[in-house]
C-alpha cells in the first residue's frame, strides 16, 4: 500500500487525491484546561461553567496540569517530539459561543511536533502493508460554548458548558491519497488516543471531529489548492466528504474552473460540501501571546511519568498476540482493534490460566462471545457474561468435562440466566461423561437391540460405525465424550 | 486627638491597638469625610457598611483581648478596577454600568483579610487607561490641589486618581491602585503622596478588570513609606489563580524599613534628562541625589540606552493586549447591552461597544487591533516586543553598577483638566519616566519631593531591582526623611 492506486476518474483523465485532516479530540479530564469547571457531557445548559470560562471581568486562566498531560502522553503514543518549551497564543474573534472574545490555543509553539501514525487499509488481511501517515503537530486549545437556535422564535441561546473545554487538535500532513487511507487514518487515531485514555473517541458526543482538507491533482504534479470541510464528526462522513468534494473538485477543474481555497461544510443528509466562507472573508486573528500565561515548560519527571504511564499500544499489542499468543493475523487484528476488547481479552486470559490455550480464548471471544453480544444488539462494555465467567465456561470444555456442543448450549444458559457455567453445568446435569463402565454398559445396550447392525458392520459394512456412535451419544444424552465413545465403540465392535 | 482623618495606617492601626481611640471613630470620621466631599467626584460607590462592620470586628477583637489583625480598624479606598463581592464594580466604564461581581479580586480580599474595611469604590480613567482622569465615564475626579488664587480644576493624575485624591484630601489614609505604565505613581506624584509598584507578580491579578496583562500590577497608595509598606504586605503574596504571581514569601517590609543607605549606591540615568524638562524637576532631581548622599549613598551615572523606546513600545504592547482583554464586554453575558430594533449578532456588538466604550477605550483598542493584524504584526508588536527584552536589558546592566535608580516620576506637575485632552500624545508623554519599569516588570515608587512654583506638589521614583521592594522602599524614606513633604490641600470641598 505504498501507492495508492485511487483515483478518480475524470473525463480527462484520472485524478489523484489529497487528503489532510486536522482532528480535535476532546482531552479526557475531570475539569477544562484553564479552569476547575467540569466537563460532563449532556449536562443541563451552564452548570458546568466557572467565573472563567464565562469571562467574567478580571477572571484568569490557568493551566491544567492533567490536559497538558495527556497531550503528551499521546504524542508519545505516535512518537512525536515532545515540545518542552512552548506557549499559548490568543486567536481573537467576536462570537456569541466565545465568550472571552478569543480561543486560547497555540499557533507560534505547540506542544507536540513531528510524530507519525501507521495505519494498513485491511487489519484483517496479513498481505496488507503499513502505511506511515506524518502528524505534523498537536496543539492544545479551548473548545467554544454552543449556540442554541432551537429555544426561542427570534432569540438564540448560549450554553457555556463546552467553553473551555480542552481539545487537542491533531494535524496530519498531506499524505492520505484516499477516502479509505482517510478512514484508517481517523480509526486508528481513534484507536490510540482511546488505548492512551486521552480522549474517549465518541465521535458522536463531538468529543472527536475532522476539519478536512482536499486537493486534487494530476498523478506526481504539484499540489492543488485545497478547501477544508469542518467538523466532519464519523469515520463514514469523513470518506462520503472526501469523496463528494474530490468529485466536485475535478468537475469544477474539467469544467474550466478554478478551485477557490476556502472552507465548507458537510452536510451528512444529503452527502453533500456547501461553502461556508471563502479566503476573502476570513478572519484575520490576530494571533499574539497569551500575556495572561507563562510558557509551558515541562521537565523531565514530568516526561518520564508521562512515558511510564502509557500502556501497550495497538500496534505492539497486536504484534505480541500474533508471536506470543500465536493469534493468527486475524485475531490479533479483531481483539487490538477496541481497546475494550483488548482489555476484556486479556482479563479472560488471566482469568483462564494455563488452563486454556490463548487461541482457544480467541476463538470463543471472537466466535461465541461476539456473535451473541450482536444478537443482543451489546457491546463488550455491557456483555452480559464477564471474563470471569467466560474463563469458567471455557476451563471445563478445556478439562473435557464439557464437549463444543455442550459448552454452546451452557453459553446460551448463561447468557440467559446469569449464572455461572459450573452451576449449569450441576444443576442441569449436563456435564460431560468419560466414565467407560457407563459408556460400556450403554454399548452393550445398544449392540444388542442392533444386533443385526453389528452382524452388517463386522461383515465389512464400516460406514454403521456413525451409527452406533450416534445412538451411544443418543442414549447418553448427549453427555459422552465423543472420544471415549469412539474408542470404546472400535474396541467392542471389533 | 485633633483629627482621626489625618492619621496614616500605621498611626491608625497603632492608635486602635492602643485603645486610642476605637476603629468605629476612624471608620465614622473617613465616612464622614467621604460623605462631604462629593465635588472631588472620587469615589464611584460609597460602603459605610463595610468599612463599619470591619470597624465592629477591629473593636469587638480588641474588646475580647485578642491579637489585632495587620490592618484592623483601618478603613481604605478601592480602586475600582478591583471586583469586590456585592459591590459595583465599573472600571469607570459605561459597558459594565451596573455590574456587580458575585466574587472578590484577591488583593482585596487579602485586605478585608487583614482586618482593613472598605470605604468606597474610587474612581479612575475608564479601564486605568489615562492620566487624568478625564476618560471616566462618571466624570473627572478633580485634585483636592489648586493653584494659588486659581479655581481651575487640576487634574490628580491618572490612572489611580481617585486613589491619589482622596487620599490627599484625607478621604482615606490608604488606597489601592494599579499601574500599567505609571498609574500608581503619576498620580501619586500629582497629589504629593507615596505610591509603590511591586514587582510584576507580587500582588495577583485575579479579579482585576484586566488592562494589559503583562503589566498590570497592583499597589498601595498613602501618605508615606512606611504605610505603603504595611499595605504592600497585606496585598501581595502567591496566587494560585494567577499563572504571572510569583510563588515566592511576602517579606516584612515594614520591619526592614532602614534609610540608612551606606555601602548602597544610587544610578542617575542620563537618557531622563529629557528636552524641554521643567526646571524645577530637574532642581528637584538634583535635591534628590544629594539628600540620598546624605543617606550615605553612593551616587553613580548609568545609561540606559533604549530608554527613548519604551514609550513607543509601551503604547503598542500596552493597545494589543487591551484590544483583546476587552473583547469580553460584548453585551452577551453582562454589562451594558445595546439591541437596536432588528439587529444581530455583529449589530449588537457594534452598538453596545459603541456605547459603552469611551474614545480613549476606542482608541486604545482600534490601535491594538491595528498592531496585532495580519502584516503589521511583525512591524508593531514583534518589534516592540523586542524592545521590551532591550529595555529590560538596559536595566540589568544598570544594575550591576548600582542598586536603586533615582528619576523624577512625571515630566510636570498637575496640569489643569481639559489642557492635555485633546492631544492624546501629550498625555501619553506624562509616562515618560514611568514606563520603562513597567515594561521591566520592576518595583518603583514615587515619593513627594518638593513643590513647583505654584506650590504644587512633585514626585521622585525611586525604581528597584526585580523583588527588591525593600530596597526601593529603604531609598524612599530616605528621600522623605529629608524631604520633610509637608504641604497640602486647602480644603476648598
Amino acid at each position: 500500500m505504498t501507492e495508492s492506486t485511487y483515483r478518480i476518474r475524470g473525463a480527462t483523465g484520472d485524478w489523484e487525491v489529497v487528503i489532510g485532516l486536522e482532528v480535535h479530540a476532546q482531552v479526557t479530564s475531570n475539569a477544562k484546561l484553564f479552569s476547575g469547571a467540569a466537563t460532563a457531557f449532556g449536562a443541563e445548559p451552564n452548570t458546568q461553567v466557572s467565573l472563567v470560562d464565562a469571562a467574567m471581568p478580571g477572571m484568569l486562566p490557568t493551566p491544567n496540569r492533567e490536559c497538558i498531560r495527556q497531550a503528551v502522553r499521546t504524542g508519545m503514543a505516535i512518537d512525536a517530539v515532545i515540545n518542552k518549551w512552548s506557549r499559548f497564543d490568543r486567536k481573537n474573534y467576536f462570537y456569541a459561543d466565545l465568550p472571552q472574545g478569543y480561543q486560547i490555543s497555540q499557533l507560534y509553539h505547540p506542544l507536540v511536533g513531528e510524530g507519525v501514525v501507521e495505519i494498513v487499509l485491511d487489519e484483517k488481511d496479513p498481505n496488507s502493508v503499513p502505511k506511515a501517515i506524518g502528524v505534523e503537530r498537536i496543539h492544545v486549545e479551548q473548545d467554544a460554548g454552543k449556540l442554541m437556535h432551537d429555544q426561542h422564535p427570534t432569540r438564540s441561546y448560549v450554553d457555556l458548558n463546552r467553553s473551555g473545554v480542552a481539545l487537542m487538535e491533531i494535524v496530519s500532513r498531506p499524505d492520505m491519497r484516499s477516502p479509505a487511507e482517510a478512514g484508517a487514518y481517523l480509526s486508528k487515531l481513534r484507536t490510540i488516543l482511546r488505548y492512551v485514555g486521552s480522549c474517549d473517541g465518541n465521535m458522536d458526543q463531538g468529543s472527536m471531529r475532522a476539519d478536512v482538507n482536499v486537493s486534487v491533482r494530476r498523478p506526481g504534479e504539484e499540489f492543488g489548492t485545497r478547501t477544508e470541510t469542518k467538523n466532519v464528526n464519523s469515520v463514514r462522513f469523513v470518506m462520503a466528504a472526501i469523496e463528494y468534494e474530490a468529485n466536485r473538485q475535478v468537475a469544477v477543474i474539467e469544467d474550466g474552473g478554478r478551485i477557490v481555497q476556502e472552507t465548507r461544510l458537510f452536510d451528512p443528509d444529503k452527502g453533500v460540501t456547501r461553502s461556508m466562507r471563502s479566503k476573502e472573508d476570513a478572519h484575520d486573528y490576530r494571533y499574539f501571546p497569551d500575556p495572561d500565561l507563562l510558557p509551558l515548560e515541562l521537565d523531565d519527571a514530568f516526561l518520564e511519568e508521562c512515558r511510564a504511564s502509557l500502556p501497550e499500544l495497538p500496534d505492539a499489542k497486536r504484534k505480541r498476540y500474533e508471536g506470543e499468543l500465536g493469534l493468527s493475523a486475524y485475531n490479533a487484528a479483531v481483539l487490538t482493534a477496541e481497546v475494550e476488547t483488548a482489555r476484556w481479552f486479556e482479563a479472560l486470559l488471566a482469568e483462564c490460566g494455563s488452563d486454556v490455550p490463548a487461541k482457544s480464548a480467541a476463538n470463543w471471544l471472537i466466535s461465541d462471545l461476539y456473535g451473541a453480544l450482536n444478537r443482543l444488539g451489546k457491546t463488550i462494555g455491557d456483555s452480559p457474561v464477564s471474563p470471569a465467567q467466560g474463563a469458567e465456561l471455557l476451563k471445563l470444555v478445556a478439562d473435557g468435562t464439557l464437549s463444543g456442543t455442550l459448552s454452546k448450549q451452557v453459553f446460551e444458559i448463561m447468557l440467559e440466566t446469569g449464572q455461572g457455567a459450573n452451576a449449569i453445568v450441576e444443576e442441569r446435569g449436563l456435564k460431560q461423561t468419560s466414565d467407560t463402565g457407563a459408556i460400556e454398559a450403554v454399548i452393550a445396550e445398544v449392540m444388542e437391540k442392533n444386533a443385526d447392525k453389528v452382524a452388517d458392520y463386522r461383515g465389512g459394512k464400516d460406514k454403521l460405525f456413525g451409527f452406533f456412535v450416534g445412538q451411544t451419544m443418543k442414549a447418553m444424552g448427549g453427555k459422552a465424550n465423543p472420544g471415549v465413545v469412539n474408542d470404546l465403540l472400535k474396541k467392542a465392535l471389533g | 486627638m485633633s483629627n482621626l482623618t489625618d492619621l496614616g495606617v500605621a498611626a491608625i492601626r497603632d492608635g486602635v491597638r492602643g485603645g486610642e481611640f476605637s476603629a468605629r471613630d476612624v471608620a465614622d470620621a473617613f465616612i464622614d469625610a467621604v460623605a462631604a466631599a462629593k465635588p472631588l467626584n472620587a469615589f464611584l460607590v460609597e460602603t459605610p457598611d463595610h468599612a463599619l462592620a470591619a470597624a465592629k470586628v477591629a473593636d469587638d477583637a480588641r474588646a475580647a483581648g485578642e491579637t489585632l489583625k495587620p490592618l484592623a480598624g483601618v478603613p481604605i479606598g478601592m480602586k475600582d478596577l478591583f471586583c469586590t463581592r456585592g459591590v459595583e464594580t465599573t472600571a469607570a466604564s459605561g459597558i459594565l454600568k451596573g455590574f456587580v461581581p458575585q466574587y472578590e479580586s484577591t488583593v482585596s480580599g487579602n485586605l478585608w483579610n487583614a482586618g482593613a474595611g472598605m470605604l468606597g469604590k474610587l474612581n479612575l480613567d475608564q479601564f486605568a487607561m489615562g492620566s487624568s482622569n478625564e476618560t471616566s465615564a462618571f466624570g473627572n475626579v478633580i485634585s483636592p490641589w489648586r493653584r494659588p488664587g486659581d479655581t481651575a480644576p487640576l487634574a490628580p493624575g491618572g490612572s489611580s486618581g481617585g486613589s491619589s485624591a482622596a487620599i490627599a484630601a484625607r478621604l482615606c489614609p490608604a488606597a489601592t491602585g494599579t499601574d500599567t505604565g505609571g498609574s500608581i505613581r503619576q498620580p501619586a506624584a500629582f497629589v504629593g503622596i507615596t505610591g509603590i509598584k511591586p514587582t510584576y507578580g507580587r500582588c495577583s491579578r485575579y479579579g482585576v478588570v484586566a488592562f494589559a496583562s503583562s503589566l498590570d500590577q497592583a499597589g498601595p497608595m498613602a501618605h508615606d513609606v512606611r504605610d505603603c509598606a504595611i499595605m504592600l504586605e497585606a496585598m501581595a503574596g502567591f496566587d494560585p489563580k494567577d499563572a504571572t504571581s510569583l510563588d515566592l514569601p511576602v517579606p516584612a517590609w515594614e520591619a526592614g524599613l532602614n534609610a540608612d543607605l551606606r555601602g548602597k549606591r544610587v544610578g542617575i540615568p542620563k537618557e531622563y534628562r529629557v528636552d524641554g524638562m521643567p526646571a524645577e524637576i530637574e532642581a528637584l532631581w538634583q535635591q534628590g541625589i544629594d539628600w540620598l548622599k546624605d543617606a550615605g549613598a553612593e551616587i553613580v551615572e548609568v545609561s540606559l540606552p533604549h530608554t527613548k523606546y519604551a514609550l513607543p513600545a509601551y503604547y503598542i504592547i500596552a493597545p494589543a493586549e487591551a484590544s483583546s482583554n476587552l473583547a469580553r464586554y460584548d453585551g452577551v453575558r453582562y454589562g451594558q447591552r445595546v439591541l437596536p430594533d432588528g439587529a444581530g449578532l455583529q449589530d449588537m456588538y457594534a452598538a453596545t461597544r459603541a456605547a459603552g466604550f469611551g474614545d480613549e477605550v476606542k482608541r486604545r483598542i482600534m490601535i491594538g487591533t491595528y498592531v496585532l493584524s495580519a502584516g503589521f504584526y511583525d512591524a508593531y508588536y514583534t518589534q516592540a516586543q523586542k524592545v521590551r527584552t532591550l529595555i529590560a536589558r538596559d536595566f540589568e546592566q544598570a544594575f550591576e553598577q548600582c542598586d536603586v535608580l533615582l528619576t523624577p516620576t512625571a515630566p510636570s506637575a498637575a496640569f489643569v483638566l481639559g489642557e492635555k485632552s485633546a492631544d492624546p500624545i501629550a498625555m501619553y508623554l506624562n509616562d515618560v519616566f514611568t514606563v520603562p519599569s513597567s515594561l521591566a516588570g520592576l518595583p518603583a515608587m514615587s515619593v513627594p519631593g518638593g513643590v513647583d512654583k505654584d506650590g504644587l506638589p512633585l514626585g521622585l521614583q525611586v525604581i528597584g531591582k526585580p523583588l527588591d521592594e525593600q530596597g526601593v522602599l529603604n531609598a524612599g524614606l530616605a528621600l522623605e526623611q529629608r524631604a520633610g513633604f509637608v504641604a497640602r490641600a486647602e480644603k476648598w470641598w
